[in-house]
Formats: structure tokens, C-alpha cells, sequence
């Protein structure tokens, strides 16, 4: 396996990152300040092939992979993580069409979902809990031809910009009798279906969360994502995948936040007549941010890697979900106290870094659950 | 419409604090600071993509520089151009911007392609000297104008329409011909992913002295007709003065020191 960007990557990293540079940074503290999600960006982002460059060309998108899908989210989440969490949950709903929809909901869907003239999601979590699938009471019945859906989503990324939302409802049971549930597509203005509350987060902000209202809502047959009672897996590894890759690539732009904001910081705060980078107690922290950025670094580009080779990957993205998450946590943290008063000011992004580093462990699953998954795996493998 | 936009990759203003000065040859050190394409040249590509986009044809980008950089043409054809030639050769190393436009004329003159219009940026963000382009247009004896900020084609004339210190002036020349343009007239599109994965298929090819059909006389150092004089480094120490007085005597101070240093006020 290798880690290193081929120069095509190279390229693809410096087109992500000039983008992110004029277009993310100067806007990145309004749209948190606003909590404001700009959708406006989209059909740029589209143009650019940002947001399908993991779907292959015949659907609209660039035919790359998912690390390069990561790459671009880390150059986002460099300056915004809000808005790198928007971008990767319009991908969610991207990859469980490619993975699981028929060739006719491909050519209607993606093409538009690439482009950014379209905004997706993907609903899963409901008042009662995310992580429980099977626990989840959304229910579709299937009357007179139609899907009738009837529950509540909720902690919905997208929930107020989406044009269209892939939710799992419960669809029946298997011959043990536990609940099976599938995925349905629903699109913007379906009767019955309509966003409900809206959250207020400390952090990712500028990216939208709430709930998602299906009220007797009326779905065609073929709007199911994939084959009836297969919801909950193909659920899961979209989430487990996807979800929490685009999570891990969150942490790792807010940690190369922190390596690049304290050395910033370091060189011009002049303490006892010199930068602060010249005391030993502020390198040490800054070694520590740049082994946290290196480390997390490494996990989710070894994962993504190995994803793109088609080998299962469960595990390994939670292990960098789960180390990034903390490690982004503590970096920020770290950056605050090494900036001293100022770390504690909005004008220096080092709070937003914490705020948002907080918000990301709960996203995809909250750290208890990632070190289920791997201690899961850890036993099955390493006996 | 045949477009040849001549691009020279150079350091990252950004980073203009790392760059050195190597007092023998009074020629930049470049190791270590990251190589950007020339912002005005960016500027000169966008103007020639906008132009393929309205009339057709292709964009060619010409660019005499190290291999190390042939990264940075590659930025050019994500961009949006269809063919990237680089004018490599150690014999070209140290050339002035006399015995530079002669190279990039006679790698012009090697590509065989009847072009429209030649375009390049008014100036590069390290040397500025502005001469490149004009240069250019006398080896290739074409008509030449500089500090362009619109150009429209109107069969074998094109309407250009030049930037000067007091507003603008607008031209008809007749094709081809090569222009210089501004720099910031338009915002340069950004690389796509999908243009980055079309390098796969597109040419980017390398020619050397020896494929130029050059005199030796006129490339590199032997040709330039400049040479950098003595090497003088500012003072950039810092004096702090306190001034005393009221708000108003203090004013008029600082006023005054303003206008001895030389500062129309």
C-alpha cells in the first residue's frame, strides 16, 4: 500500500486547496458566526468536481476514488469544517445511490447530485438514538402501490438544504422476527414529508442540522435505494465507509489547522524579546499538534487507500474516526493554550477548531462506539 | 482562432521572505520556495480560454523553463489548454529577457502551428520587467501591444483594448499578432479535477537547444544583452523616535517627516 500522492494527486490536492483558499477561508468565520450553510458554493464545488469526484463519468462525476474524496474534504475542513460536513453528507446520499440504486436511479440522480444543482442527504438517527438501527420506529407501508412513510429523523445533516433525503424506515420482518428496514428516496415538496426543528450546535456550523418529518408521506416504489430489508446494512457501511472517513478527514483539516495556525502564531507573538517559537514549552506543543496531524494523517489515508482497493474497511475507519476525533480535540485545545488570550478570541480560528473537533466525535458514531467496532474486530483478528 | 500563451513558472510571492540572492551570480536561489505560474500569465490563459470558448480553435502554452517545473504547465493544461510545449536546456540558463523572447520565438517557430494571437502577461511577478512580450513580437516581427484587458476578434482584426495610467485606449490590429495582458483584467478559472485527470491524454512535450535550430550568440547568458550590476541591500533596521508635543504638534511633525522622506502629501 502506498500513501505517497502520485503527481495526478498532487495536481488534485492543489486544486482542492486553491479552491479552499479563496473561496472557504475568508467566508469560514461568517458562516459559523451566521450558522449559515452555503448552498450558493455548490455548483462551483460541482464544476470544480469536488463533489462526485468518486463517481465514475458516466454518471456525472470524475471517476476517481475515495481518497481523493478525502483529500478534498481535508482541504475544506482545513478552514471549515462546517462546510466540509455539509459536502460529505450530500456524498453520502451520493455513494448509497452508486453502491445500492438501480441503473435508472444512477442516471436520474447522480448526474445533478455531481453537478451541485442538486443537495442530498442522508437520514438515518431518530429522538430515539443513532447508533441503535434496529431500534428505529420510522415505519413505510406499502398502500395502494405507494410507500406510505410515518416517523421522525432527527440530528439530520442537510435536513433544511436537501432537495432530496435518503431515510431508512422499517419495512417488515425477517423470518426470526426482527425488524427489517430499507431506504427510500424522498425528494423535496413530497406531501407528508417536510424538515421540523432546527438545531443550534457548537459546532460545524454553516452546516444545517434538524430533523426530518414524514407525516403520512407518499413515496413511488421506485424510489427504494436498494432491495427491500437491506436499509440497515447498506446503512451502515454508507456510514461506516463513507461516514466516518469524511469524519476522520474533518479532524485531520482541523489538525493541520493547528499545526499551521500555532507555528503561525509562534513566529509572530514575541515574548521576552523573541518569537515564542523559541521557547522550548511552545515547541513541545507544536511537536505535539504536528504528531497528532501525522498520525491521524496516516490512518485515514491508509484506510481510504485500501477502501479504493475494494477491501472492507469498517474497522480501520473507525480506528482513524475514533484517534482523529480526540486527537483534533486535543490539538485545538493545545493551540488555544499555546496562543495564551488570544487563543480565547473569534478572531483566531483556534476556538472554532475545538467547537468543532467536539461536534465530530458525536457525528458517525461517538467514540465508545468506534472502540466497540474495533475492540469487535481486534478480538476476532488478533487471537 | 489558434492561441499561444507564453507562461513562466516563478516564485510564490507568498513566500518571497525565503528567497535568496546568490551574491556571485546575482541570480535568484530558488531551492525551497514553492513555484507558482506567473499570476499576470494566468490572467494572459484565461483570456486565451475565453477567447477558444467564443471562437474556437486551441490554446498552446509555450514556456521556457527547468524541467523541475514542468509541474506548473501541467497546471496550465488542467486549466483548460490543449498542448503544453517546455523549451528546456542548460544553454538557456541565465538569459535576460532579450535572449529569452528569442528562445521562446524560435520554439514558437518549432511548433509549426499558424497561430492567431500570442499572448503573455504583462509582467512576471520576479523579474517585471515588462519587455518579454514586445520583444517577442519584434523577433517574430508581428504587431505588438501591451497592458491589454479585452480583446475581441473581428475576422483578421482584432479589437484590443489597452490599460494606461490615465484610462484606456483601444486598438484594431491586424492578426496575428502577440499582446501582453493585465494583470488582474479577469479571474483566472481554478483547475477542475476533471481537467487534472485529462493531463493523462494530453501532450506535453520538451524541446532542447539542439531541436530549436538556435544560435548559440543569442541564447542563455551568451545572448543577453544585460547584466545585473552591483548588488545593493536596503537598511531595513528600524529607528523608534518618540515625538512629543500636543495632538496638533504632533501631527504637523509626523507630516513633516513624511514629506522630507520624499512622500508627496
Amino acid at each position: 500500500m502506498n500513501i505517497h500522492f502520485s503527481e495526478e494527486q498532487r495536481l488534485l490536492q492543489e486544486a482542492f486547496h486553491e479552491f479552499a483558499k479563496s473561496e472557504v477561508a475568508p467566508n469560514a468565520a461568517k458562516w459559523d458566526e451566521e450558522d449559515r450553510c452555503p448552498t450558493e458554493l455548490f455548483p462551483l464545488m460541482g464544476e470544480l468536481g469536488i463533489l462526485g469526484i468518486f463517481v465514475p463519468e458516466e454518471y456525472g462525476g470524475v471517476g476517481l476514488g475515495h481518497t481523493e474524496r478525502v483529500m478534498a474534504l481535508e482541504e475544506i475542513a482545513r478552514y471549515s469544517g462546517g462546510l466540509a460536513m455539509f459536502v460529505f453528507t450530500h456524498q453520502l446520499a451520493m455513494s448509497a445511490i452508486l453502491e445500492y440504486g438501480t441503473e435508472e436511479q444512477k442516471q436520474k440522480y447522480l448526474p445533478e447530485l455531481c453537478a451541485g444543482t442538486k443537495i442530498g442527504g442522508l437520514a438515518v438517527t431518530e429522538p430515539g438514538g443513532g447508533s441503535d438501527v434496529a431500534g428505529q420506529t420510522t415505519a413505510a407501508e406499502l398502500i395502494d402501490g405507494k410507500w406510505v412513510i410515518n416517523g421522525r429523523k432527527c440530528f439530520i445533516t442537510n435536513s433544511h438544504v436537501a432537495d432530496l433525503a435518503l431515510i431508512t424506515a422499517k419495512t417488515g420482518k425477517d423470518a426470526k422476527g426482527r425488524n427489517q428496514f430499507s431506504i427510500f428516496l424522498i425528494e423535496k415538496g413530497t406531501k407528508g414529508f417536510a424538515p421540523g426543528r432546527k438545531e443550534h450546535k457548537i459546532g460545524l456550523r454553516g452546516s444545517v442540522t434538524g430533523d426530518l418529518v414524514m407525516n403520512n408521506a407518499e413515496v413511488p416504489q421506485e424510489n427504494m435505494i436498494g432491495r427491500q430489508g437491506e436499509g440497515t446494512a447498506a446503512a451502515l457501511k454508507t456510514i461506516g465507509e463513507v461516514g466516518r472517513a469524511s469524519m476522520t478527514a474533518i479532524c485531520v483539516g482541523i489538525l493541520r489547522g493547528c499545526v499551521e495556525e500555532s507555528v503561525k502564531f509562534a513566529n509572530e507573538r514575541i515574548e521576552y524579546g523573541k518569537p515564542i517559537a523559541k521557547l522550548q514549552a511552545i515547541q513541545f506543543h507544536i511537536a505535539e499538534n504536528r504528531v497528532d496531524y501525522e498520525a491521524a494523517r496516516a490512518l485515514l489515508y491508509k484506510a481510504a487507500t485500501l477502501k479504493d482497493e475494494g477491501i472492507p474497511v469498517t474497522a480501520e475507519f473507525s480506528t482513524a474516526k475514533y484517534f482523529a476525533t480526540e486527537a483534533a480535540v486535543r490539538a485545538s485545545k493545545r493551540t488555544i493554550e499555546l496562543m495564551g488570550g488570544y487563543g480565547n478570541i473569534k478572531e483566531y480560528p483556534a476556538e472554532r477548531f475545538l467547537r468543532d473537533s467536539i461536534s465530530a466525535i458525536a457525528s458517525g458514531g461517538t467514540s465508545e462506539i468506534q472502540k466497540i467496532i474495533i475492540a469487535g474486530d481486534t478480538i476476532k483478528n488478533f487471537s | 482562432m489558434n492561441i499561444i500563451v507564453c507562461v513562466k513558472p516563478v516564485p510564490d510571492p507568498e513566500k518571497y521572505d525565503l528567497l535568496k540572492i546568490d551574491p556571485k551570480t546575482k541570480s535568484l536561489v530558488r531551492e525551497g520556495v514553492r513555484t507558482i505560474v506567473n499570476p499576470a500569465d494566468r490572467n494572459a490563459l484565461e483570456m486565451a480560454l475565453q477567447l477558444k470558448e467564443k471562437y474556437g480553435g486551441k490554446v498552446v502554452v509555450v514556456s521556457m523553463c527547468p524541467l523541475f517545473c514542468q509541474d506548473r504547465i501541467k497546471v496550465c493544461l488542467a486549466m483548460g489548454a490543449d498542448e503544453g510545449y517546455i523549451l528546456s536546456d542548460l544553454a538557456f540558463g541565465g538569459a535576460d529577457t532579450y535572449s529569452t523572447s528569442y528562445t521562446l520565438a524560435k520554439g514558437i517557430e518549432k511548433l509549426g502551428l499558424k497561430a492567431d494571437l500570442i499572448l503573455t502577461g504583462q509582467e512576471s511577478a520576479d523579474g517585471a520587467t515588462s519587455q518579454v512580450s514586445s520583444q517577442l513580437g519584434e523577433w517574430l516581427r508581428l504587431p505588438h501591444l501591451a497592458n491589454i484587458t479585452k480583446v475581441e476578434i473581428d475576422g483578421r482584426l482584432a479589437r484590443m483594448k489597452r490599460k494606461t495610467t490615465e484610462g484606456f485606449i483601444e486598438y484594431e490590429v491586424e492578426l496575428p499578432a502577440v499582446a501582453a495582458v493585465a494583470r488582474g483584467c479577469n479571474k483566472p478559472r481554478m483547475m477542475t479535477a476533471a481537467g487534472i485527470v485529462k493531463l493523462r491524454n494530453k501532450p506535453l512535450q520538451v524541446f532542447t537547444k539542439a531541436e530549436l535550430n538556435a544560435e548559440d550568440s543569442l541564447i542563455g547568458l551568451a545572448g543577453s544583452q544585460t547584466t545585473a550590476g552591483n548588488l545593493i541591500m536596503p537598511e531595513m533596521n528600524r529607528e523608534a523616535r518618540p515625538i512629543e508635543g500636543t495632538n496638533t504638534q504632533i501631527a504637523q511633525e509626523i507630516l513633516a517627516i513624511i514629506k522630507k522622506a520624499g512622500i508627496a502629501v
